[in-house]
């Protein structure tokens, strides 16, 4: 795949398409493409985030640890953005992401993707309602946890 | 040191410069003779006198010299010379003249030759002499004095000296005589002439000295000048980071422009008063054949002057003025090197100078015994200003303790610790290691059985591995081997340093004390000193660096064979499932898309005179021709525009100074305007249409091109197929002069050009990978652990240049290597002055931890920043005002209420 491509996919993914084309351009050239194997793992709840990802291809699990082992929280596919909690709210990873297939993803730095958002309130609104979007899917996912765990 | 000048010469060289004397004696001799034989020639054999008829012969030659009337005036009959006719003779007198212009040039050859030895001798054992000084000042001197200002004046100031001194005695002596002479001649042959040319000269060196007083203060407000100019300008380098975190590069520039200001005004002075004076002198010296002209000529007409006579003074007198000018210069450059020679002295004249014996080389230093104790008696030391830094300081500890200083900063710790290390004298006060005082004791003691480590020692700009030894060199323990010319020209050099008082050990002897450090040799060195890099937790740091290093395969034997097997077991592993694609190694017959295009198509690493650089390849004659040859330089001319149009759109908008210009441009930040305009000339005239530079710095461009990386989709696998192709015919017609340009990849070769891990790699760590890097870096671990290389690479890593003052390395590496270099000399006391204090509070745990097991059983004396560390110490004292506030172990004092309690709590 070619920085064309990339470039095509950047501008599908909801927090660029706005952007403008010589931003989405730079950012397709300032990322790296990396391939991760099936099973490999991504990064660790609790590391230090430098980067997020688009996944460009396969699909990639979300967890979190419990006492009772990693529970799965999402699972990501293509066009998806992952890891964007981490750089913004600079905060350890708040879970783990793994390569559920042999996936190729995008990944960009945490300069970069800050000063993206910092320059276009149009990816800034995107990147708030993919954020209220998983808030949202978090707190459905507790309420349902709370009642098993009522029962 | 003397401190006049021309006591200095007389000391050291009166031998040398009597032995020139009688050469100067014999020269004015025959240059009497010169000035006597036209006479001879003009009357005698020009004009006849001697032949009143043609077939006259006159004796040529003839020795008879007439005794003194009190010996019976005798004539001795010796030689009766040649009878020779008028024009033989006046061709036997023009010979004659010839032969003597001849021998006297020899002679002013010989003499100058000498001079000039003699100089440079005096020079080499002034500078050494002076040199000899820094080593011997006390610590408190290099505080006061700036090392840009001793380098200049051992360098620069007393460089003119060395031409002096071999003039200093000879010169005048030389001159004076000629000069005598001349004027002798002139004198006798009459005495009004005679007269006038003394008028003259005597003028001359009435007026001129008087001129020249300020002249004097001039050359030494330019030498001050000067020197603190040097200084000056030291002082913004070493505080480069000041002028820039302030911005007051501008505040520096005004001030250095004032100094320079200054020194262009003194020196302006200078010259214009050294050219009044040469103006007045000349016009003095042209009076006199003004005179001559006038007098002589009136006395010729009268009769009472013969013309040869007159033209023979007139040649005298022409001779006359040089002497008496270099008389003049020679005065002149005296007054001026002997203010040089005061005011450097000055700066070397130290008091408190530390006596020669002190450090007389010993080669095998009586140290103390390693059992025993370290006893401090009433140890004082007073500051600058008179103030007690330490006062009456007493304890005893076994020489097998480790003992905690603890103390405030301005507390006197850390004069207590420099004090140990007999960096400082005390004021009074013993100090007595296994019985020896330390502080009357020779530094052949001191700096063998003490090791101090600061906390900011100083590293050398030489390799990690010789910074490590220099602990180690005290004396010249095995003596090089010389043969042939080598040893000729040892011999020279041996017979030289005898004759200028200088040291005459060895420099290219093996220095290296192996037995200090536990070695038996060089062979098991390196291990020695991987031990003690373990302890200070830094031997992964020269592995890597070892890994990096490019390695000379004939310098380290067995090298390449061990790399090669490396490489073929890092083959097999990137071979086994799920590592494939990890490293893309190297292929003749592919193109390695995680490799620039330059490398592609050189498909080897450029070496020797960098022809084939990636910067120089485009403009490489060779490297167009193959490009031409292989119709791909159209390609890659239009390659390279697009990249520009691309590199120009992305960049455009991107503030100066973006990490991105830095990290994936391949035109830097400064270039973009400039690649704008050749983009706009393309636009108008076509890609064929434009010039030979546009067109060398779009081709340029392609070939840092990373497929792999950047992905810019403009090379396809034909494209690929196109540049092997053009790979195989740049190796098959290379010519011969270029082959010593590059280094081929072979997969069953070591590349001494490239570094130790491109070597195992042979190939790039594939971009695309995740974690491509750091799973390749563990995994070239343990290969290399597998084929137990690791010894080998880290002795490649210790060949690694520090810099200057260890710059290359980061701050917490710089201590370590500090502390393993005073670790490595093993000595009796350990003395660690806050040595670890650039390091994080983790590290520091694990080095003081590891350090004081390394050293169990053996002293060991920290002053530490952080409290909190005494407790792993079996003594601690704890400082207060310069004395001891209290002592004893760490468990039994933290509790006491007294002074450790207090520090602790106060964090």
């Amino acid at each position: 795949m070619t920085l064309e491509q990339e470039f095509e996919l950047i501008r599908r993914v909801p927090i660029f398409s706005t952007t403008d084309p010589s931003m989405q351009k730079l950012l397709a050239f300032s990322s790296d493409r990396l391939t991760y194997e099936e099973g490999q793992l991504m990064f660790s709840a609790g590391d230090p985030p430098d980067s997020a990802y688009i996944v460009m291809e396969g699909e990639v699990d979300i967890t979190v640890p419990t006492p009772k082992g990693p529970l799965l929280v999402n699972t990501l596919g293509r066009n998806d953005v992952i890891g964007e909690i981490g750089i913004f709210g600079d905060v350890p990873r708040t879970a783990t992401a793994t390569a559920r297939t042999r996936i190729e993803v995008l990944r960009i730095s945490r300069d970069v993707f800050v000063n993206v958002i910092r320059g276009n309130p149009d990816a800034a609104i995107a990147l708030v309602r993919i954020l209220a979007d998983r808030l949202a899917k978090t707190t459905a996912q507790l309420r349902r946890m709370a009642a098993e765990a009522g029962k | 040191m003397e401190r006049s000048l021309f006591r200095f010469i007389i000391r050291h060289s009166k031998r040398e410069q009597a032995m020139i004397l009688p050469l100067v004696i014999a020269s004015m001799l025959i240059y009497f003779s010169m000035l006597d034989l036209p006479k001879a020639i003009i009357n005698e054999a020009i004009q006849g006198k001697r032949f009143p008829s043609a077939d006259t012969t006159v004796a040529f030659l003839q020795v008879q010299p007439t005794l003194p009337q009190f010996l019976g005036g005798r004539t001795l009959a010796i030689f009766d010379g040649f009878p020779l006719q008028q024009l033989p003779y006046l061709l036997a007198l023009t010979l004659a003249f010839l032969a003597l212009i001849v021998v006297n040039g020899a002679l002013k050859f010989q003499i100058n030759t000498m001079k000039g030895w003699l100089g440079e001798r005096m020079l080499r054992r002034l500078r050494y002499a002076l040199f000899d000084h820094i080593l011997r000042f006390p610590m408190s001197r290099f505080r006061r004095v700036k090392s840009a200002e001793l380098a200049t004046m051992i360098k620069d100031e007393v460089e003119p000296l060395g031409g002096f001194v071999g003039e200093s005695l000879i010169a005048p002596t030389f001159y004076a005589l000629e000069a005598f002479t001349a004027m002798f001649f002139i004198m006798y042959q009459h005495v009004y002439l005679g007269l006038i040319a003394l008028a003259v000269v005597a003028a001359q060196a009435m007026i001129i000295p008087r001129l020249r007083r300020r002249l004097l203060v001039l050359s030494r407000e330019r030498q001050l000048s000067a020197r603190q100019l040097a200084g000056r300008i030291a002082e913004v380098a070493d505080g480069a980071i000041e002028v820039h975190a302030n911005d007051t590069s501008n505040y520096e520039r005004a001030e250095i422009s004032s100094r320079l200001g200054r020194i262009f005004r003194i020196r302006f002075e200078l010259y214009q008063r050294k050219f009044m004076i040469k103006f007045l002198n000349n016009f003095l010296s042209q009076l006199a054949p003004f005179c001559f002209y006038l007098v002589g000529g009136a006395l010729v007409i009268k009769g009472s002057l013969d013309i040869g006579t007159l033209v023979a003074v007139i040649a005298a007198y022409k001779d006359l003025p040089s002497p008496i000018k270099e008389l003049i210069d020679w005065d002149q450059q005296r007054l001026d090197v002997q203010i040089k020679y005061t005011q450097v002295i000055e700066q070397f004249a130290v008091e408190d100078l530390s006596p020669a014996a002190l450090q007389a080389p010993v080669a095998d230093a009586q140290l103390p015994p390693a059992q025993g104790a370290l006893r401090v008696s009433g140890l004082s030391l007073s500051g600058e200003a008179g103030t007690k830094i330490l006062d009456g300081v007493s304890f005893e500890v076994g020489l097998e303790q480790h003992v905690a200083v603890l103390g405030s900063h301005a507390s006197g710790a850390g004069e207590l610790a420099q004090l140990l290390a007999r960096l400082l004298a005390p004021s009074s006060g013993r100090i007595e290691v296994g019985g020896v005082d330390i502080t009357k004791a020779p530094e052949s003691v001191t700096g063998r059985a003490l090791a101090y480590v600061g906390p900011s020692a100083y590293l050398f700009p030489v390799s990690v591995r010789d910074n490590l030894v220099y602990g180690l060199k005290h004396f010249p323990l095995r003596e090089a081997a010389y043969e042939g010319e080598a040893l000729a020209e040892r011999e020279f050099q041996v017979r030289e340093v005898r004759r200028t008082d200088s040291t005459q050990l060895d420099f290219n002897a093996d220095w290296i004390d192996y037995a200090a450090a536990g070695a038996a040799g060089p062979e098991d060195l390196d291990a020695r000193i991987a031990e003690f890099l373990r302890v200070v937790d830094l031997e992964e740091t020269i592995f890597e660096l070892g890994l990096r290093s490019a390695v000379d395969g004939a310098r380290h034997p067995g090298l390449a064979d061990s790399a090669l097997r490396a490489r073929a077991a890092m083959r097999a592993r990137l071979g086994a499932p799920g590592m494939q694609g990890l490293v893309e190694q190297f292929d003749a017959a592919r193109y390695n898309r995680n490799a620039t295009l330059a490398e592609n198509l050189l498909f080897g690493t450029p070496i020797g005179s960098k022809i084939f650089d990636i910067e120089n390849l485009a403009s490489n004659s060779y490297v167009r021709q193959v490009l031409r040859e292989q119709g791909l330089a159209e390609d890659l001319l239009k390659m390279g525009h697009k990249l520009a149009e691309t590199m120009v759109e992305l960049f455009s908008g991107l503030p100066p100074g973006h990490e991105f210009f830095e990290r994936f441009s391949f035109i830097r930040q400064d270039d973009l305007p400039e690649v704008k305009a050749v983009l706009g000339r393309v636009a108008d005239a076509g890609l064929a249409g434009i010039e030979e530079a546009d067109r060398d710095l779009l081709l340029a461009l392609p070939f840092k091109m990373i497929p792999a990386r950047h992905r810019l989709g403009l090379m396809d696998e034909a494209f690929e197929g196109r540049i092997l192709a053009a790979r195989r015919a740049f190796a098959a017609n290379l010519p011969a002069e270029m082959r010593g340009g590059v280094e081929f990849f072979d997969a069953d070769r070591f590349n001494g050009a490239a570094s130790l891990q491109d070597n195992i790699l042979f190939g790039k760590v594939a971009t695309g990978q995740a974690q491509a890097g750091t799973r390749v870096g563990a995994m070239l671990h343990d290969v290399l652990e597998e084929l137990r290389m690791r010894p080998q690479v880290v002795s490649i890593g210790l060949g690694y240049q520090v810099g200057i003052g260890g710059a290359r390395l980061a701050t917490p590496d710089r201590q370590k290597l500090a502390i393993a270099r005073a670790l490595l000399k093993r000595p009796v006391v350990l003395i660690l002055d806050q040595a670890a204090s650039g390091l994080d509070a983790g590290a520091q745990n694990r080095i003081v931890s590891s350090v004081l097991e390394s050293r169990k059983g053996q002293c060991v004396v920290w002053t530490l920043q952080r409290n909190d560390l005494a407790e792993r110490f079996g003594h601690v004292l704890v400082v207060e005002r310069g004395r001891i506030a209290e002592q004893g172990r760490f468990a039994d004092l933290k509790g006491s209420g007294g002074a450790l309690q207090k520090l602790l709590s106060a964090g």
